[in-house]
């Protein structure tokens, strides 16, 4: 008896129960990982795309020629539009999967940018690191726009602290509104552009401060100083530049409290008779084939629209809308950032003296919003400017706008790129959408992926509110590239109807499809970014934000989730999950 | 890549890229030492290829033809050398022997030159003076000129002379001539204050 019950204990061991299931291994996912098992919480952590390895994924450092196809690819992918991403770039994510598509309503654009790699698209994003102001939080009481969020300013700066801590975020304190000062590390001096491009904004009485980017301009958490070599984007095999997968989730493998489940799907959510989630399906793709990992509660982190696809998926009788959809606001108010880029020519920058100019990856200085008061202004709320320039590493590329503007060839071609390298300034702006009944993700009932996972079909449409903003940028970056006695390259007064403005989609900033808020009826997501239908349901990423304001979103994702996770260890501990 | 000198870039050259890093962080000895041994790897393995290149794409006819139109675009000049020594041709011949399209946008665009060549001076590119050279490409070097005649050898010179520039940039040797100081390590970041005071004074924002 003893041993036949012994046996059937080995044939259907019980699984293990994880206090958590974290969906999704980006910014929100890699702080609730963070957070949780700094907390001692037992995690399991599902990514569907391979573990990064640094030392074997990073490009940080190669020069061009050490590559025999120099960053074309093996089959001269860049020249053909066929290159996912940059040859050099860090592991981070594809605007086509195999086997993984996505569709677009007839009559829209859209390019979803989605992320299959431990760290996801933190591997490699931007850093720009911006807290949204304390008017960002109130959009509907500040102009009868979109919704307010159900919580404030106040209520999440002491997250923001945290975050900036933990991440590492340099910057000044500056007082200005649009620009909330932060938990800073010591800015980065400007490059020689920089410079001319503060002057020229301060005779427009435009603001132009220290930017605010998560690397290390000192060591902190055991993380080596920056060492200035503007590679971040590569991936830096120091951790200067913040990821979630080196600064959050290797460290969290080390406690022993994280088991890290790669090339997991997630295709739906268990839910019990209670209305509860008890476990996640997920596909192993290395075998493909079903598996179930159970949970006492979930953190679904798998971006904005992954996230909207899992809960829609998640159909039950009990939940025929799919999980806590009981408002029908899933997948709804999709927003992307507004982009406009312009570039100039600075001929006061020709000849420059040549010295080292990579810095940190991006940025040393920018322009935060500063027409908040005006009174006549044509669009609604605002954008603030990225910049670019300096003696960047050539690549396949650097000169093909020296190439179509002075055509020819020969040494008058190559007097003519000479001349202009490091003389060419660029103006990126980042805009605010408002959300609109136009613009959502749905479940597209006619596709399944290669996994048999239905599919998202994507319907997107700028207002007049975002081209009017793009307008306004175009004139605005015109006017400081007359300032500094620059050349605008491209059109000086282009057609600008929808000519200009970014695809949605394509700034990679998408926003708002699980958003929070105090009423059911209206939003799936409590303050806490809890479902209000499903109370052991969490969702950290930048789905439950309520709005997307000028200041891009990866600092409040980090902000909330570590406000979820602790709200979701205490609920834990206290047996409310 | 023949005839850019991998050896250029030392053993030691790529120790040193990499190995401030070493002293900068105790806590990723191991991952920074994996990638010294990746990069080194890869830069013992590009110098071990010697010898003239042999084209995989082209004829010897057609890449005799590419490194004439490379060093016409971007030929030697007083401060640096041209495309032929920065790999070139060797570049656009192995991208193109692994992608047909852009083989047949290089033979088709090579043969075009000869016809054209041929029709006005009974000679092939190669064999034309140089006079006739440069006259042909005074004409297919600009989209103003562009007429049913010149057209497929405006859009294949819009190629050539992309890729040529791409390659030559993206060698040692291009990235000497334009300066580029970059790709180390600084321990501080700062800018010379000669750099800035040049920018200011050819600025009207002094």
């Amino acid at each position: 008896m003893w041993y036949l019950w012994k046996e059937m204990l080995q044939i259907q061991p019980r699984p293990q129960v994880y206090d958590v299931v974290v969906v999704g291994s980006g910014a929100g996912g890699g702080t609730a990982v963070k957070v949780l098992t700094d907390l001692g919480v037992n995690v399991a952590l599902l990514e569907a795309g391979p573990m990064l390895n640094p030392a074997r994924d990073f490009k940080e450092h190669l020069w061009p020629w050490q590559v025999p196809h120099r960053g074309a690819g093996d089959n001269a992918e860049l020249y053909f539009g066929r290159m996912q991403w940059g040859y050099f770039s860090a592991p981070n994510g594809y605007w086509d999967i195999d086997g993984e598509p996505y569709t677009v309503a007839p009559g829209n654009e859209f390019r979803w940018f989605r992320s299959r790699i431990v760290g996801g698209r933190t591997n490699h994003y931007g850093r720009i690191s911006l807290r949204f102001s304390d008017y960002d939080f109130k959009p509907y009481s500040t102009d009868g726009l979109g919704t307010d969020w159900p919580i404030t300013y106040d209520e999440v700066s002491p997250w923001y602290d945290k975050a900036e801590g933990f991440m590492g975020v340099t910057g000044t304190k500056e007082g200005i509104r649009s620009a909330p000062d932060g938990n800073f590390l010591p800015p980065i001096p400007p490059r020689v552009h920089e410079i001319l491009i503060k002057r020229a904004c301060e005779k427009l009485s435009i603001p132009c401060i220290p930017s605010r980017m998560a690397m290390l301009t000192k060591s902190i958490h055991g993380r080596a100083a920056c060492h200035y070599c503007g590679q971040c984007g590569r991936g830096c095999v120091t951790a200067s530049a913040f990821t979630s997968s080196q600064a959050m989730i290797f460290p969290a493998m080390k406690t022993g409290k994280l088991t890290v489940i790669s090339g997991a799907m997630a295709r739906e959510l268990i839910t019990n008779d209670e209305g509860r989630v008890t476990a996640v399906s997920y596909v192993d793709k290395a075998t493909r084939t079903e598996k179930r990992i159970r949970c006492r509660s979930v953190v679904v982190a798998a971006s904005a629209c992954e996230s909207a696809r899992l809960l829609l998926n998640s159909k039950t009788s009990r939940f025929p809308n799919g999980l806590a959809n009981g408002s029908g606001m899933v997948g709804r108010n999709l927003t992307d950032t507004v982009g406009y880029g312009l570039n100039g020519h600075i001929p006061a920058l020709s000849g420059l003296p040549r010295h080292n100019s990579d810095g940190i990856g991006g940025m040393h200085m920018y322009v935060p919003w500063w027409e908040l008061d005006k009174k006549n202004k044509d669009f609604p709320r605002g954008y603030h400017i990225e910049l670019g320039g300096g003696f960047g590493m050539p690549q396949l590329g650097s000169f093909r706008s020296a190439c179509n503007r002075h055509e020819g060839y020969g040494k008058a071609l190559k007097n003519k790129i000479r001349e202009e390298y490091g003389a060419i300034v660029g103006f990126a702006g980042r805009g605010e959408m408002i959300p609109n009944e136009h613009t959502f993700c749905e479940i597209d009932p006619n596709v399944v992926d290669r996994w048999g996972i239905p599919v998202l079909r994507f319907h997107y449409r700028w207002s007049e509110h975002e081209l009017k903003m793009a307008k306004h940028m175009h004139e605005t970056f015109v006017r400081i590239i007359d300032s500094m006695g620059g050349t605008v390259l491209g059109l000086r007064n282009p057609e600008r109807e929808e000519g200009g403005i970014s695809v949605g989609g394509t700034i990679i900033h998408e926003a708002g499809t699980v958003r929070m808020g105090d009423d059911p009826k209206t939003s799936p997501l409590n303050r806490y970014c809890q479902a209000h239908e499903v109370k052991n349901l969490f969702v950290s990423d930048a789905g439950p934000m309520v709005g997307n304001p000028d200041k891009n979103v990866t600092l409040t994702i980090v902000a909330l989730a570590w406000r979820t996770a602790e709200y979701l260890a205490e609920e834990l501990r206290k047996g409310n999950v | 890549m023949s005839e850019e000198r991998y050896d250029e870039l030392s053993r030691r050259e790529i120790l040193r890229n990499i190995g401030l890093g070493l002293t900068l962080t105790a806590g990723g000895a191991d991952l920074l030492s994996a990638q010294a041994a990746q990069h080194v790897h890869q830069a013992v393995a590009e110098q071990k290829k010697s010898g003239p290149y042999k084209p995989k794409c082209f004829t010897a006819h057609e890449y005799r033809t590419l490194q004439k139109l490379a060093d016409l675009i971007v030929p030697a000049d007083e401060k640096s050398k041209g495309a032929i020594e920065a790999g070139a041709p060797e570049f656009i011949d192995l991208l193109a022997s692994n992608n047909a399209d852009l083989a047949a946008i290089f033979t088709g665009g090579l043969a075009w030159m000869d016809r054209e060549m041929e029709r006005r001076h009974k000679a092939n590119f190669v064999s034309a003076t140089p006079e006739q050279q440069t006259a042909l490409l005074d004409a297919i070097a600009y989209r103003k000129n562009d007429a049913p005649e010149i057209a497929p050898g405006i859009r294949f010179f819009a190629w050539a002379r992309n890729m040529t520039v791409d390659a030559f940039y993206t060698s040692r040797t291009g990235v000497d001539d334009l300066g580029y100081k970059g790709n180390g390590s600084m321990s501080e970041f700062s800018v010379p204050e000669e750099a800035i005071q040049y920018a200011l004074r050819r600025s009207n924002l002094a």
